[in-house]
């Protein structure tokens, strides 16, 4: 277990910097991640996080795939928004464990 | 090891020469595996790998029965006819419960990530498949030459299935 400090606000994460609580998470951390990825968020980008917090909430598991069908992005859109690995980097974003699929 | 010494692979070059399922997909989710990890990704369909890139054909594809040892049965049983379609739906079943897509939105959704698809054309002249056989979202049609000149670069890596 690490612990990050992110906007201000003393933040435990695992090595690869993904959250481990995401009751510690809010907008500010969230801003300060994407910076380091290399993105600046629009509301498009909210509106992904916020769909992958929610289904992470409802503990499903999230693929490309079921991004793609959310009618939040489609799977271009996703790519556009998060070019370096959309899922991995949206998740570290959303304060989501990293996701396990292949898919 | 020190990051210096560490090499990322930044990009996957796949040749696909089968059209069995297990093979296909294989290919695909290398494909789509390295787009998900910002690795560029493009696939070369050459010989019986070119089926899965034909709009006629890339929904028809089978697993193999006969010849394939990890199948667990007697060749002479998976050579009976209805048993390639059995464990083809078998396994479509299966990998529909993985959220893995059917070839034909498998396809969609690599070019929707970025990979590239090319024909080869030898095989395409060997098999009489013309162009317009092919799926729209072909990137176009290439010789080895070709694609061998888009390997260029450090961390590239070649993979024939």
């Amino acid at each position: 277990m690490n612990e990050k400090t992110l906007a201000g606000y003393c933040i435990r994460c695992n090595d690869q910097g993904y959250l481990t609580d995401l009751e510690q998470w809010n907008k500010e951390v969230a801003s300060e991640i994407a910076q380091e990825e290399g993105i600046s968020m629009t509301d498009k980008h909210w509106e992904v996080i916020d769909y992958l917090q929610d289904q992470c909430r409802k503990e499903v598991a999230i693929t490309i795939r079921k991004v793609g069908k959310s009618g939040v992005v489609n799977i271009k859109e996703f790519y556009q928004l998060f070019p370096k690995g959309p899922l991995k980097t949206a998740s570290k974003i959303a304060g989501i464990p990293k996701p396990v699929s292949c898919i | 090891m020190s990051n210096a010494e560490n090499k990322p692979v930044k990009k996957m070059m796949l040749i696909l020469s089968k059209a069995t399922l297990e093979n296909v997909y294989a290919c695909f989710i290398l494909a789509n595996g390295a787009r998900m990890e910002g690795i560029e990704s493009e696939i070369f369909f050459t010989f019986f790998g070119l089926e899965a890139i034909q709009k006629e054909k890339l929904k028809h594809l089978h697993v193999a029965t006969v010849g394939n040892p990890a199948m667990h049965m007697p060749t002479m049983l998976g050579g009976l006819p209805g048993m390639e379609a059995l464990a083809t739906k078998m396994m479509k079943s299966e990998m529909e419960k993985l959220d893995i897509p059917p070839v034909d939105e498998f396809l969609e959704m690599l070019t929707a990530s970025g990979s590239k698809l090319w024909g080869c054309k030898l095989a395409m002249d060997m098999f009489k498949v013309k162009e317009s056989d092919l799926i729209d979202d072909i990137d176009g049609v290439l010789t080895v030459g070709d694609f061998y000149e888009r390997a260029q670069g450090d961390g590239t890596h070649l993979l024939f299935i």
